[in-house]
């Protein structure tokens, strides 16, 4: 079976501008709706308490409330989670009330209203855990980005290692913005799967700069456009191929994974999608825009005659 | 071309049956079994313990499958749960003959059916978070400004004894906040004075101030002996807790630091909230009362006349009865620290206590008034006294230090002194943060990220055969070497399994294809262009290499970062991530090889691969004309 039939390379960069324009756009909405909207964020990183209710038979979302609200708290959430028989309720922190002791009150209150109420969990986090939660996230971005662009300028050149970050970031950001239109939960997972893209994501760019570097050593008489064309096109099977199986992989998760992993899942597939997107639109078209040539890949590679293995050594294409 | 040398192989193999051991353990369940372990720190769970349940078994006709000891508890597993309901009846009657006052809890638990042998190789079965198995997680802080505060008021006390005794005069001592002020008329005295802080008090620096016409020293706690005095109350805190949590009978709990000033509690398989909290909250208070030496108490002791009014009846740790009056001297809130040690002049094992200024004048004002009679130390906890131990004054003590003596082996004396600091929790904690799963969830969430994982990995593995073939299947047999090396290695380290774990194991498992879709497109590639059989594959494998490395490493930077910043589900994320990476690399590219070149490496003259359809542009199509 061979699904890529691609007699010539792919005019990839000719139309670089039209893509780096829509990225922009839809880059730019991701950070419109991040600041109007903000992010929908979990009780780990607010600081609150939250409760998983399960019922025998659907729940009555309004007796939930009611009855929450006769113990006088305030601003509490109350939504269906998963099936119409669980209930998540988010209770925000309170001064004064060892918010430890909210659950117990909360449970028993539910229980009185409607006998056949079980506890599946129950979580409570103080606010400072997680502001100091919020800033081991950035920490954790930025310490990211810095290795990577440490690794990609040693191993490459500066030019790759600034594309290949602002097109992973891209991706970050979209999927940030996701869950920011759509008002999602942003929970700790969530954002373990947004740095997994970023790794992610990285690969993609390094398979696709590995080829360039290669091409560049074997096709001297093709200018820098047409390099990157090739190595696109060469490796567009790897990449729909790669990118197909660990979205299987994700698939299964967002399927059979469960209310739980359902957002990292979902997390992770955005990143995937944008991924495949990002490496070849974005990143290989602002390391052309940086202006990479043959000479900030191959040092000192006028010396060095021809690769006496390279099958193509001295042939024009 | 295509040949490993047989050491390669060697690696490989055993590689394989490293893997295969260590990851079997996971595979055989868990068994119903019965765990015995201490209630009181001076009990001690060892060998004989186990002796002893071994024999309650046998004289019951019961069939222990296998008894251990395991750090500080006896557990016997056993085949069914009707039999381990017998056996926790047969080793409670046994070993707790006072249900009132136990020496040990015996529990119920579930312990892992793997064979002996396994055990012996420390092959054990993946520890599962609470997130997979049900229980209740805290997050306990502790308050350190108490703790300093509590030590400054210590050593004011402190300082004004020593001033006395050193006949300096000063015209007042007062704390503020975690600073100690010391007023002075003149510069002689405050001379005299710092140098007695010098001398006396290494973990005190001063600064002095002309203040008005006063001289005041102002002295605080050095940074070094603050950090000290915060590690010692972070690990009475968690001897507290341990002692505290022993109560509840939770096979596998676990207490431990998190950070400076953080204390974890995960209590696996609990699902009373409400019982671990107040267990962990209780304070167990240490008291000091006059031992009640009248007649009619005398009397009572032998158990011949009523205890008299105004005195209690204890029970002494060997079972003797004191009788105590009801008047309370001292509390453990007076006393600041006990350590074993011996005496210089006896060699006698002793404990020594160490008082603050409040409880050190009422003690020698006490012991002066009362030498020759007995003074007992008394624990209560559960709202239950037992004297500790009941000691004869033999002279005025003064100046805070108090050492016990009496008949006390070192190892006695070490459990004392524990007992006596860990009755009391070193500084105030608070929850800041609460999990509870209940256990139907755990096995809910174990299902999911199992399904995942299958489902996913079939899928992919059916597209791998398909697409690639023979290639296919090489690539297929080595993602699954990757999640056997995976699984035997978290297994290894004992790493805590949790659901974002098994979500990781799942991407591991997505992006590990990764290596061999290059390779294998690599070789098609070769072959596209009419490298012959044997190069193909030896130049798809060398090409790959580079590109695999650079974007495994980046990956790498990625989960290395996550681990140094995440914590909790992020934690547990980039634990399987790292680790994931590690083996596809070994799984990917070294093992896949070897499977490719026992395959195709001997035959010489290798005409085809079977890596699926290699599409050819047409040599005879039109060329883009000139």
């Amino acid at each position: 079976m061979e699904f890529f039939k691609i007699k010539r390379d792919i005019p990839f960069m000719r139309h670089a501008i039209i893509f780096n324009v829509v990225s922009l756009v839809t880059f730019l909405a991701a950070v419109f709706f991040l600041f109007s909207r903000g992010l929908h964020l979990s009780v780990e990183f607010t600081g609150g308490t939250l409760m998983e209710v399960t019922y025998t038979q659907p729940a009555d979302l309004n007796l939930v409330r009611s009855t929450v609200a006769k113990l006088g708290l305030n601003d509490v959430q109350v939504q269906n989670f998963g099936t119409a028989r669980d209930v998540l309720i988010r209770l925000p922190v309170q001064k004064g009330v060892t918010s430890a002791q909210q659950s117990v009150q909360v449970m028993a209150a539910l229980k009185a209203a409607d006998a056949s109420a079980v506890m599946r969990r129950t979580e409570f986090v103080g606010p400072q855990v997680g502001d100091e939660l919020a800033a081991d996230g950035l920490k954790a971005l930025a310490s990211v980005v810095v290795g990577i662009m440490l690794y990609l300028s040693i191993r490459f050149e500066w030019k790759f290692a600034v594309a290949a970050i602002i097109a992973n970031l891209h991706d970050v950001v979209i999927i940030l913005g996701f869950f920011a239109f759509f008002q999602w939960e942003f929970s700790l997972p969530v954002l373990a799967a947004v740095l997994a893209v970023l790794g992610y994501s990285v690969n993609e760019s390094v398979v696709i700069f590995d080829r360039i570097r290669e091409n560049f050593r074997r096709y001297r008489k093709m200018n820098t456009m047409q390099i990157i064309d090739s190595a696109i096109t060469s490796t567009i099977s790897r990449t729909i191929i790669t990118h197909g199986s660990t979205q299987m992989m994700v698939l299964s998760m967002l399927l059979f994974g469960g209310a739980t992993l359902h957002y990292f899942a979902l997390a992770l597939t955005i990143g995937i999608l944008f991924g495949i997107y990002s490496s070849v639109f974005v990143a290989a078209a602002i390391a052309m825009w940086l202006g990479i040539q043959r000479e900030d890949l191959i040092k000192g590679g006028a010396k060095k005659e021809e690769d006496p293995n390279d099958p193509n050594a001295g042939a024009t294409v | 071309m295509n040949r490993y040398p047989v050491w390669k192989y060697v690696i490989i193999l055993i590689a394989l049956v490293v893997g295969v051991v260590y990851t079997l353990p996971n595979f055989f369940g868990e068994a119903p079994a019965v765990q015995v372990s201490a209630v009181k720190v001076g009990v001690k769970v060892d060998s004989s313990t186990k002796v002893q349940v071994e024999a309650v078994l046998q004289t019951a006709g019961l069939a222990a499958d296998v008894v251990t000891l395991d750090g500080n508890s006896v557990k016997a597993r056993f085949g069914n749960t009707e039999t381990q309901l017998k056996a926790k009846d047969a080793i409670q009657k046994a070993l707790i003959p006072d249900p009132a006052n136990p020496n040990y809890i015996v529990a119920l638990n579930l312990l892992s059916r793997s064979p002996t042998w396994l055990t012996a190789l420390r092959a054990f079965p993946m520890y599962l978070g609470l997130d997979l198995r049900g229980g209740v997680h805290f997050m306990l802080q502790v308050d350190m400004q108490a703790a300093l505060t509590k030590k400054a008021e210590s050593l004011t006390g402190d300082i004004r004894t020593s001033l006395r005794e050193k006949n300096v005069r000063h015209s007042g001592i007062n704390r503020n906040g975690q600073t100690i002020e010391v007023r002075f008329r003149d510069a002689q005295t405050l001379e005299a004075a710092k140098e007695i802080l010098l001398d006396q008090f290494a973990d005190l620096q001063s600064v002095d101030a002309l203040d008005g016409t006063d001289y005041k020293l102002t002295a605080s706690i050095k940074p070094v002996a603050a950090l000290r005095v915060q590690t010692q109350a972070l690990k009475q805190n968690i001897t507290t807790l341990h002692n505290r949590i022993n109560e509840l009978g939770v096979s596998e709990p676990v207490i431990q630091q998190q950070g400076l000033d953080r204390i974890v509690v995960e209590l696996p398989g609990v699902q009373d909230t409400a019982k671990a909290k107040d267990i962990l909250g209780r304070t167990a208070t240490l008291e000091v009362r006059m031992v009640d030496e009248s007649s009619e108490a005398r009397a009572a002791e032998g158990g011949t006349a009523a205890v008299p009014f105004g005195s209690e009846r204890f029970l002494e740790r060997s079972g003797q009865p004191v009788i105590v009056k009801k008047q309370v001297i001292l509390t453990g809130e007076n006393l600041t620290d006990a350590q074993p040690g011996f005496d210089s002049q006896t060699q006698e094992a002793v404990v020594n206590l160490t008082l603050d200024a409040k409880g050190a004048r009422i003690f020698r004002d006490v012991t002066r008034e009362s030498v020759g009679k007995r003074m007992a130390i008394l624990l209560f906890e559960k709202g239950k006294g037992e004297v500790v131990t009941a000691p004869v004054i033999r002279s005025e003590i003064g100046g805070g230090r108090v050492q016990i003596s009496g008949r006390m082996t070192a190892m006695e004396a070490t459990d004392t002194a524990l007992l006596l600091r860990a009755g009391s929790l070193a500084a105030p904690m608070e929850i800041i943060e609460e999990t509870t799963i209940g256990p139907s969830l755990g096995a809910e969430n174990i299902a999911k990220g199992f399904n995942s994982v299958t489902y996913g990995f079939a899928a992919v593995t059916v597209f791998m055969c398909v697409y690639y073939v023979l290639f296919g299947l090489f690539s297929s047999i080595s993602l699954a070497v990757n999640l056997l090396l995976l699984v035997a290695v978290l297994s290894m380290l004992q790493a805590t399994l949790t659901l974002p774990g098994m979500a990781a194991m799942a991407l591991v498992i997505g992006m590990a294809i990764d290596a061999n879709v290059l390779i294998n497109e690599r070789v098609r590639e070769e072959l596209r262009n009419g490298a012959s059989a044997q190069a193909a594959i030896h130049a798809g494998y060398d090409r790959a290499w580079a590109t695999i490395l650079d974007s495994n490493v980046t990956t790498l930077i990625v989960g290395l970062a996550l681990l140094t910043f995440g914590s909790g589900p992020v934690r547990g994320f980039a634990v399987v991530h790292v680790l994931g990476i590690l083996t596809s690399m070994f799984s990917g590219v070294f093992f896949s090889r070897g499977l490719v070149n026992l395959w195709y490496g001997r035959q010489n003259k290798l005409k085809t691969v079977s890596i699926g359809t290699i599409w050819r542009p047409e040599p005879d199509a039109p060329v883009a004309p000139k």
